[in-house]
């Protein structure tokens, strides 16, 4: 196919891709609301709850959103996005004026040039990573990108050089963040404002030639190459871009803790991304952020309500706690959160008398619905086994 | 050119080999007992990396279930070995009694050996009957649902174990170690952790290339659903295969915990481990186990040696070598050196 006829298969999907359905108007409708709240909250709510949990559930939803995307639109499911995010935040917190000094490199660069050179570190790193591991699929991926974030985990374990003893401490920040310890509230806005920045960006993207080329990819690799397009190289993009928007989250979660560790990357920091993203639900990048939320209250608030059961159960056994509910929402309801939801309209809407929840559906039917529902998706050949029966 | 481009790869790997060779005969030549040492140290470690990783790969290749949990029962099984070994044999865990003379005998090593080995492979079955058999096929929700799984064990090991290291003790009245004239090494390390894994290894060729089960096992890699309609209850070699898997993960876990040690964290070690072995190997391929397994032991021992060059040492980035391996071995063979296509 030549690329005039590309191009323009590619905008007559664009086209129908964009519909100005009144459902569609509705979400985005849902979606002000939420926002306009959430930039009311530091005005509403009590100040640990903007500044501890929204604004770590904000962040967090960014990383996990990372994997939602490239899991929804890509059909990879990448446990590697805590690797790239350590990456972005261990490549800032050396580069940048850190002021105890302990460990780090030190170099005593301006907060934002640490910022860029750290999300460009991590961008790079995993581009090249990505070149590699976009041309293994499904469970091989999953395995891959897990090998790259505990080879990273391990990697800054083992240089000190890099991550000091116990981490690189008191990384400092922009000024007009002022101290984030005792006023949350910049740090809060500037997590909103990346997560509604990532969360546009992202919509926008799928939306354009390249990520329409992308779903097509995840439903059927085989095709698409035999269509012209180039399949390793499209993966390793949407993977790289998957990156750029893991190490904002890393970035963030290193101005939110003040410091950056190996123990914040390791492999109960990459599940804790992947328990987000599968809660909240992986068929919509929304559930990046309800994941987090649901995540960071069952954290927050777990210490106080979980009853003592021998040695099974107490109040710092908060993973058993997450893990069950993990399991529960793999086992019970591949959707997450807003599966959950989504049932839940389908079977009390009417009898309430609401619009029936099929018209969203329909709505969206444009942006290339996978053929399952689900985390079984995210695998190409058993979509594509689908297909052919 | 295009052709040039794909050929880049396969000859950086060649020259890298080369490279690599080369380098190792020469630290060879010069101080040969350390060489040899290394050497051993690797095989042994890659003979723990395989126990482990076979058990991995035999269910992969049978069933297509990616046991995230694997190396949750490798520690769960060293950590119950040793409880044994302590409450069952008095005396026998405590380090210190040792140096006074107590003698751990052969029977309170291996009891626990093959305790540990049959209940984690009962507590293997349990988790495939019960999780998984029912979504079959759904990878990456097995995937997930076994992840899971290792999160809860994770953190009940160590609420039930505390985060000390423990050892296992091995019989005292083995010899400390063998000599070849005036070479040493450890006896456990080459007779019971690399031989045992040489012996599993061989088991495991006979039974998948020489007995009707292995024959059932092979048939059911290539075509599930035909060998199903042929009459065999597919169920049961499921339930049998992933006994085998789990057990293998117990049995390395207690040697593991006899060589090195038992202790939070060496789950994901150990699961690493495993995954690369496999990635560089080939998913499902027990020759690709044993090779990746050696590879990523002598890789991981060399480094952690020779990463010295005059006054610069580099070993702290030894890691880094594991990380090229595997992108090498990904850049040329995307499905590891004996990987097929599903």
């Amino acid at each position: 196919m030549s690329a005039a006829a590309r191009i323009g298969a590619a905008g007559a999907a664009l086209r129908r891709a964009r519909p100005t359905t009144p459902a569609a108007a509705g979400g985005w409708a849902v979606l002000a609301v939420i926002g306009v709240l959430l930039l009311l909250a530091p005005a509403i709510g009590p100040n640990v709850w903007v500044s501890q949990v929204l604004t770590q559930a904000l962040w967090l939803g960014i990383a996990a959103v990372s994997l939602t995307f490239l899991s929804r639109y890509g059909g990879m499911i990448s446990l590697g996005q805590v690797a790239i995010y350590g990456i972005a935040g261990f490549a800032m917190a050396n580069v940048v004026h850190t002021i105890n000094s302990e460990g780090g490199l030190n170099l005593g660069w301006t907060p934002w040039l640490g910022v860029l050179f750290g999300i460009a570190v991590a961008v790079f790193i995993a581009f090249l990573y990505g070149a590699v591991a976009s041309r293994s699929y499904g469970i091989y991926f999953l395995m891959t990108t897990l090998a790259l974030s505990l080879l990273v985990f391990y990697f800054f374990g083992q240089v000190t050089q890099l991550s000091g003893f116990g981490g690189v401490r008191d990384v400092s920040h922009p000024g007009f963040l002022g101290d984030t310890l005792t006023n949350g509230t910049p740090l809060f806005y500037v997590c909103l404002g990346a997560s509604a920045g990532v969360y546009l960006l992202l919509r926008y993207v799928v939306r354009t030639p390249f990520g329409i080329a992308l779903q097509g990819i995840r439903d059927d690799p085989p095709r698409m190459a035999s269509l012209g397009y180039n399949v390793p190289l499209h993966r390793t993009l949407a993977f790289t871009l998957g990156a750029f928007v893991a190490s904002i989250a890393g970035i963030l979660s290193v101005w939110y803790n003040t410091q950056i560790a190996p123990g914040n990357i390791g492999i109960g920091q990459t599940l804790a991304v992947l328990i987000v993203a599968v809660i909240g639900g992986l068929s919509r990048l929304e559930g990046a952020w309800i994941g987090a939320l649901a995540y960071t209250l069952i954290e927050w608030y777990s210490r106080s309500w979980t009853p003592t059961v021998g040695n099974w159960l107490g109040p710092g056994q908060f993973n058993t706690i997450i893990g069950i509910v993990f399991l529960l929402i793999v086992l019970l309801s591949p959707d997450g959160l807003i599966g959950i939801w989504q049932r839940l309209r389908t079977r009390v809407g009417p009898l309430l008398g609401g619009s029936p929840p099929a018209a969203p559906e329909a709505g969206r039917a444009e942006e290339a619905e996978p053929k399952q529902t689900g985390v079984s998706t995210a695998d190409g050949s058993s979509s594509s086994e689908v297909q052919e029966a | 050119m295009r052709t040039a481009v794909r050929q880049a790869p396969r000859a950086a790997l060649i020259a890298l080999v080369l490279l690599v060779v080369v380098w190792l005969a020469l630290k060879g030549s010069k101080d040969g007992t350390t060489f040899l040492q290394v050497t051993l140290n690797g095989l042994s470690i890659g003979g723990l990396f395989f126990v482990v990783a076979a058990g991995f790969t035999l269910i992969f290749g049978l069933m297509r279930v990616v046991n995230m949990a694997h190396g949750s029962l490798y520690l769960f099984g060293g950590y119950l070995a040793y409880k044994a070994q302590a409450s069952w044999f008095h005396g026998a865990a405590s380090q210190f009694s040792l140096t006074a003379g107590n003698k751990v005998s052969v029977a309170s090593f291996v009891v626990p050996l093959i305790y540990a080995t049959v209940v984690i492979g009962l507590v293997g079955l349990v988790i495939q009957q019960v999780l998984l058999r029912w979504n079959q096929g759904q990878e990456l929700r097995q995937a997930l649902i076994t992840i899971a799984v290792s999160v809860i064990f994770a953190d009940q090991l160590l609420a039930h174990y505390g985060g000390i290291a423990q050892t296992i003790n091995q019989p005292t009245s083995w010899p400390l170690s063998v000599t070849v004239g005036s070479f040493h090494y450890p006896f456990f390390r080459l007779a019971v952790v690399l031989g045992s894994a040489v012996v599993i290894g061989v088991l495991l060729y006979l039974l998948i290339k020489r007995t009707r089960f292995g024959m059932i096992v092979r048939a059911g890699v290539d075509d599930r659903a035909m060998l199903s309609a042929m009459g065999v209850n597919v169920q049961v070699v499921f339930a049998a295969a992933f006994f085998i898997g789990s057990a293998l993960a117990g049995f390395a876990g207690v040697l593991g915990g006899a060589v090195l040690s038992v202790q939070p964290g060496y789950d994901t070690q150990l699961l690493l481990d495993a995954l690369i072995v496999v990635i560089v190997g080939g998913m499902g391929s027990l020759g690709g186990a044993a090779i990746g397994a050696v590879l990523l032991g002598l890789v991981q021992s060399y480094s952690a040696i020779y990463l010295k060059f005059g006054s610069t040492d580099l070993t702290n980035y030894a890691i880094l070598l594991t990380f090229i391996l595997v992108i090498v071995v990904l850049a040329v063979r995307p499905l590891g050196l004996f990987g097929r296509p599903a």
